[in-house]
């Protein structure tokens, strides 16, 4: 479903991934594991279309579409979805709005009818469960005045509700408490099927106890560097980085 | 200065033909304020950019036209059903309406008040009773140190006169709308109230000030506000005047102890608008909340001078203005706040005076411009007094985090913008006035998107 060829991007004349190749199929777990600055954030915002990155070279096809030419927004009723490190907080735009209108334009973009308030309501009263979330939620300002535990269960409860066909978490675990680390991965888990790709973005192996990868890809200075099964996690774990850097300072 | 002599003359001249037809009744105490008050006015002329208060706005444009001044009732024509886009939909409300500054009776229509509450035209209490104005009338609005002030106590005559006595509620909200016309004829007026709410009282009072002609107006008004011993007021002005019109206006309150008073100034209408509003926390543990709202576009150019007067201790103030320029248009906020010297006494180990500013904007357009000024001066101890002012764009983070959820590039413009307006339009608590702007708002905002997309 997503097919990245010999990727770079820079920002600001910062070159940053210097040749990304990788290819994720329906049904897929992969995650992408590397040191501080190393470029997978980037990847992640460069993926889900975030303008101050530019890509220099290569090419990345979804869905046998050209992704780079598309707009975030048609990205995301696409069916790319994006859990930001940072969710953005918006004061004065209440949450359940919010998703409501996102949600229609990928129903829209889908050929489906556009939920009412109502029937929105449902739904996501429904999918609140999945993360453990008060209704609440859907009353606040998106984000605002949300602990960090807070923000990272509202991306996947909008994942939940988006049905994205290819998720992209990124650094979904910084930041959160072994508690909260479990209520998101259970979710992720329970919305991963053998129809949608996902792509788990993250510094430390601790997110892949629960979120359980097909693959890992450790991205060093914007390579990937070594490709392998989950085993591979755990290698770095105990070694950490500092191999994989010299291999990335030979190639 | 020399430019300007010749305008001022003209006021002068009106104020000699305006005394004229006053005949016997030039002789009243009332009288005798408005001769200081012209007085004082050719002293000072009108203002120049070298005037401190008038540094970023040019008031120019009001002195060069040769306005007729408005000398008596005038229906201009004016129907209920002109007036009919600018009432409040589904407001219950007393309504006075003022054409050019003097009462319509026909056009207005008046509630049931509670006992011993007056609502009414002001000329009419000054013939019938003036001893119930004269204790307020111009006691507390400046005229000394500003010009437009000065020429509107100079030419008091109509506008108009709410009194709320001891302890009574005003359970509908009074609306008063002043309309400027243009009817192929360039019209000055100087429209007058004075809202007396007794102790124990509370009332609800919206100003309107609209123009239903495409034309050059020029209205210049005063308000004064006077709360009583825990009196409670509620007041909103709303400025929907014509794209050329001049609009200047002074909102001052006086507040006695306990008293809670709130005013929301709302801009969106006028070519040139110059907002002063002053507010005298004149007693212990009296509460204001100042509030304001303008966005403007293409050449409108809309100017807020807010001051703050914390003379009792104990008092609190609260200040979120918030302006959305567009186009080339032009936004001045000087945010005021005064603190004088406070005996400390025993003292209730409490601040004797807290106060929070803040004038936030957003620029939808290269071209557009704000300055905005906070100014405090403090002369007493434990104070806490905070300002924050911040000039800036959409932010990016925000559009495209709506966008990463599907939500299109011009309407997460518009959800952002709508949210930042809303933030101070929610604090609208009469509900049909809130929706009415809401909507307002949204019209202006969607015709300055439509003319941005033509450019």
């Amino acid at each position: 479903m997503l097919e990245i060829k010999n990727l770079h991007a820079k920002v600001e004349d910062k070159e940053i991934l210097r040749g990304i190749d990788l290819r994720v199929n329906a049904g897929e777990i992969h995650a992408i594991m590397g040191p501080n600055g190393s470029g997978k954030s980037t990847l992640a915002q460069v993926l889900a279309g975030r303008g101050e990155y530019e890509v220099t070279a290569g090419e990345v096809t979804y869905e046998g579409k050209d992704l780079l030419d598309m707009a975030p927004e048609e990205r995301a009723r696409e069916g790319i979805f994006m859990a930001f490190q940072y969710p953005v907080e918006i004061p004065g735009v209440n949450s359940a709005y919010f998703l409501r209108a996102g949600l229609n334009e990928i129903r829209k973009h889908r050929g489906l009818e556009e939920l009412d308030a109502m029937d929105f309501l449902a739904l996501a009263r429904e999918k609140l469960k999945l993360v453990e979330m008060d209704e609440g939620f859907l009353r606040r300002p998106v984000n605002e005045g949300f602990s960090g535990g807070e923000k990272k269960r509202n991306e996947i409860f909008q994942m939940a509700v988006l049905e994205p066909r290819l998720a992209v978490l990124d650094e979904t675990d910084s930041g959160l408490d072994i508690d909260a680390l479990k209520i998101v991965s259970n979710g992720v888990n329970r919305l991963h099927t053998p129809d949608n790709g996902v792509i788990v973005v993250t510094h430390y192996q601790r997110l892949l106890n629960y979120i359980v990868p097909d693959y890992v890809h450790v991205l060093v200075k914007g390579r990937i560097v070594r490709s392998g099964g989950k085993e591979l996690a755990l290698a770095l774990e105990e070694k950490g980085y500092e191999g994989f850097e010299a291999e990335a300072v030979k190639a | 200065m020399q430019q300007t002599v010749d305008q001022k003359d003209r006021y002068l001249s009106a104020f000699e033909g305006f005394e004229r037809r006053l005949n016997g009744k030039s002789a009243s105490p009332l009288h005798t304020v408005r001769r200081a008050a012209i007085a004082r006015f050719a002293e000072l002329g009108f203002p120049t950019t070298r005037d401190e208060a008038w540094r970023t706005t040019s008031v120019a444009p009001i002195t060069k036209v040769a306005f007729r001044p408005a000398t008596g009732y005038d229906p201009q024509g004016l129907t209920a059903g002109r007036l009919a886009p600018f009432l409040f939909e589904g407001l219950a409300c007393s309504q006075l309406v003022f054409v050019n500054g003097y009462y319509s009776p026909e056009l207005s229509s008046l509630r049931a008040l509670p006992e011993g509450a007056q609502a009414g035209s002001l000329a009419a209490i000054l013939a019938s009773d003036p001893e119930a104005v004269t204790p307020h009338l111009a006691r507390h609005a400046r005229y000394q140190d500003h010009a437009f002030a000065a020429l509107n106590t100079a030419f008091i005559q109509d506008g108009a006169f709410v009194r709320i006595p001891k302890g009574a509620v005003l359970e509908d909200p009074i609306h008063l709308l002043f309309v400027s016309t243009a009817r192929g004829e360039a019209i000055a007026s100087h429209p007058r109230s004075l809202i007396v709410a007794e102790a124990d009282s509370r009332a609800t009072v919206i100003e309107s000030y609209v123009g239903p002609d495409q034309g050059v107006s020029f209205t210049n008004g005063v308000t004064e506000v006077v709360a009583g011993e825990n009196a409670v007021v509620d007041h909103y002005k709303v400025q929907r005047e014509a794209r050329e019109a001049f609009h200047v206006a002074t909102f001052h309150a006086h507040q006695g102890r306990g008293s809670k008073l709130s005013t929301q100034s709302i801009s969106l209408g006028g070519g040139l608008v110059r907002n002063d509003v002053v507010v005298a926390l004149d007693g212990e543990d009296a509460e204001a909340a100042l509030n304001g709202f303008y966005l403007a576009d293409g050449r409108q150019h809309v100017d807020n001078h807010t001051w703050i007067e914390h003379v009792q201790p104990y008092c609190t103030s609260r200040e979120l203005y918030k302006g959305i320029l567009d186009g080339e248009s032009k936004g001045v906020f000087r945010g005021r706040i005064f603190v004088h010297p406070m005996a400390h006494g025993a003292g209730r180990g409490q601040l004797l005076v807290d106060a929070i500013q803040s004038n936030p904007n957003l620029l939808l357009s290269d071209r557009a411009e704000i300055s905005t000024r906070p100014q405090l001066e403090i002369y007493a101890d434990d104070v806490r007094c905070t300002h924050g002012a911040t000039v800036g764009q959409l932010d990016e983070n925000a559009i495209f985090y709506l966008r990463s959820r599907g939500i299109g590039l011009e309407e997460a413009r518009q959800v952002l913008i709508k949210a930042f307006a809303d933030e101070v339009l929610n604090l609208i608590q009469v509900e049909p006035v809130r929706a009415q702007l809401e909507r307002l708002v949204s019209q202006k905002l969607e015709a300055g998107r439509r003319a941005r997309g033509a450019r």
